[in-house]
């Protein structure tokens, strides 16, 4: 039995260290790495196939469809009432925002004019939802860079403006709240000042969020500089809301688009844009869209008209033939519904263009030659939900 | 001096009323400006267009113009922003909208309802599909919805957007996959929400809706004859009358 000398190891070691450094000259074979269907980063079932070189990504594809549910084909066969109930679950964080550009769609059909008060109540929840949504996404990215005390925070804060919002409609998700013509409910006693209160605790939130995370430097260098998309990229792929404003395109549909179907025109507020189109540039452009949001609901509770919640609505709700798009801002982005009537009790035909589907489309592009961990952070940064993508 | 119970108040709210009426069919500068723009152009591509003053716009075009449509809107008149691309399958559906009753028969064997005839929206069409899209110019603020034909009825074709939007590939999978339509010129049209051996065009009208085909429009039970209180003799069980087919109950 003849023992291995050192030299003959030595030599094993040196043959295998070239073979290593030749491989990397012939570029080795990729892998492949499947991120999801679950995954914490992903808020529903999005699965990622990442095709790999070393630590960089040369290829990602986003798989989706785990959740694709026919909204549009099930709307085709549900009156103008019951669709709400449905496009409720599209966005479930900021429910109450999807049923406004339905309910202005189908008023614009039918040439109804909603009360002023009913458009104020509307704008205030649809701002609730906003707060809602987004604090829990300046909770979640904190997650996404390792930081697990924000996502606590946020919950916990979150949870007030949802009471708030429960108080009004009675679900905290799915209030379920916008009618043709108005909405549901009057807001109830005492409620205003609750509010003003909950606003107040909000914008210390924001201010936690931005001590916790903004002077962070773990997370500025897990955000900045990665994942950039260019504006002109941004617009091709349709991206919108803060992702689109986090590339330096100023461009909100309340302030720009819809005049008169809500009350942003008697408001005082500002559009906030970032220069760099990075991740953190998307989350510094959220956490300022949460605290306009706040200013924005003591303004609507500070000049919130009287008078009546509903305008005459015939009983039995039939959609003149014709066509409309409206879209607002949603919390996530543009949303809009493209309806097509013919004069029925139903709608002929409903595209749902939703914020999220949009938003996410351009992973492929920005995913490319990133490195690993950042797909994380990018998608999160990227904000998507998955029932918004996958209606 | 002015008189504070002067009668103007009565008289002032009609002529508001009056001015109001009058301002609604207000011409749209911008939104007539863009489309006479958009007719110079593309010349013949352009079809037909209408403009909702103060709201919204659509033009249809040409199925040979819709690619030159969508470099004329991005790189002249400047909507670089992508709103979405969809399709509308135009013909009336053979199961009849599923509210009433006698969809139920329809599936159950019975003769089926006389087709509507198929009419067309805003703008027109002469095509059983319809591609349309949306489009933004972000700076200027406005939105212009473009349509187009898709022929032939059997197998919709029309070119590709992705070489003018990027973000049109997605959408135009969506569509290929909903309606079955093909984007001539797409680098990868494959299923995005489906599994890949779906078959069948699920958004297309005549592609029915099964859940709904099990069972009957949920409306309906709201609407089925109470049980009366006021017949106290039990002689005929009272679900004999609300039989759906008459049979014996006996």
């Amino acid at each position: 039995m003849t023992a291995v000398s050192d030299r003959q190891k030595l030599q094993y070691i040196a043959a295998q260290a070239s073979d290593a450094r030749l491989n990397v000259e012939l570029e080795t074979e990729g892998m492949t790495l499947n991120l999801g269907p679950q995954h914490p980063a992903t808020h529903g079932t999005l699965r990622i196939v990442a095709r790999l070189d070393g630590e960089q990504v040369v290829h990602a594809e986003p798989i989706m469809g785990y959740m694709h549910r026919g909204y549009e084909k099930i709307v085709e066969v549900r009156t103008y009432a019951q669709v709400t109930t449905l496009i409720n679950r599209i966005d479930w964080l900021g429910s109450f925002a999807n049923e406004v550009p339905f309910i202005l769609a189908a008023e614009r059909l039918m040439g109804i004019e909603p009360p002023k008060r009913a458009t104020w109540i509307r704008t205030l929840l649809f701002e609730m939802a906003r707060i809602a949504n987004i604090g829990l996404f300046l909770g979640e990215m904190g997650l996404q860079v390792g930081a697990v005390t924000p996502a606590f925070y946020a919950f916990r804060d979150r949870e007030f403006v949802l009471n708030q919002i429960e108080a009004v409609t009675g679900g905290r998700f799915h209030p379920n709240f916008d009618r043709i013509g108005g909405v549901k409910d009057d807001l109830p006693k005492g409620w205003i000042d609750e509010t003003r209160a909950v606003m107040d605790r909000m914008r210390d939130f924001c201010d936690e969020m931005e001590e916790l995370l903004m002077g962070s430097e773990i997370f500025q260098a897990r955000c900045r500089g990665i994942g950039v998309i260019p504006a002109d990229v941004a617009l091709q792929f349709g991206l919108s809301g803060a992702n689109l404003r986090a590339s330096g395109v100023d461009w909100d549909i309340r302030r720009d688009g819809n005049h008169g179907l809500l009350a942003y025109d008697d408001l005082d507020f500002s559009v906030w844009t970032h220069p760099d189109g990075d991740s953190f540039a998307r989350f510094w452009v959220r956490l300022q869209e949460v605290r306009e949001a706040t200013k924005l609901v003591d303004q609507l509770l500070d000049g919130m008209p009287s008078g009546p919640i509903m305008a005459k609505v015939p009983r039995i709700i039939k959609v003149p033939a014709g066509e409309a798009f409206v879209s607002t801002e949603n919390p996530l982005g543009e949303m809009g519904y493209y309806i097509v009537s013919k004069g029925d009790l139903v709608p002929f035909r409903v595209k749902i263009r939703s914020a999220s589907f949009n938003n996410v489309s351009v992973v492929p592009w920005v995913l490319r030659g990133v490195y690993v961990p950042d797909i994380i952070t990018i998608l999160g940064s990227l904000y998507f939900i998955l029932g918004d993508i996958d209606r | 001096m002015t008189r504070l119970s002067s009668p103007d108040a009565p008289t002032e709210a009609p002529d508001q009323a009056a001015d109001e009426t009058e301002e609604a069919p207000a011409v749209d500068e911008l939104r007539d400006g863009v489309v006479a723009r958009l007719a110079e152009l593309l010349g013949d591509g352009l079809v037909e267009h209408h403009v909702a003053a103060g709201q919204d716009m659509w033009i249809r075009v040409t199925s040979d113009a819709w690619a030159v449509t969508a470099e004329t809107l991005r790189n002249v008149l400047g909507a670089r922003y992508f709103c979405f691309l969809s399709a509308i399958d135009w013909k009336p559906s053979p199961f009849g909208r599923y509210l009433d009753a006698e969809v139920d028969t329809i599936v159950h064997g019975a003769t089926a309802k006389e087709p509507e005839p198929q009419q067309t929206g805003v703008t027109g069409g002469e095509a059983r599909f319809q591609v349309l899209a949306r489009v933004a110019n972000v700076r200027d603020h406005w939105g212009i919805t473009i349509k187009a034909d898709a022929t032939p009825d059997d197998a919709p074709r029309v070119p590709t957007w992705t070489r003018v939007y990027a973000g049109a590939d997605w959408h135009e999978r969506e569509a290929w996959e909903m309606f079955g339509i093909t984007f001539e010129g797409h680098p990868h049209l494959r299923h995005i929400y489906l599994p890949s051996e779906f078959e069948g065009y699920p958004l297309r009208k005549d592609f029915p809706l099964i859940s709904r085909m099990v069972k009957p429009w949920p409306g309906i039970v709201d609407v089925e004859p109470m049980p009366t209180v006021d017949e106290p003799e039990g002689d005929t069980p009272p679900a004999a009358e609300n039989a759906p087919d008459g049979g014996d109950p006996e």
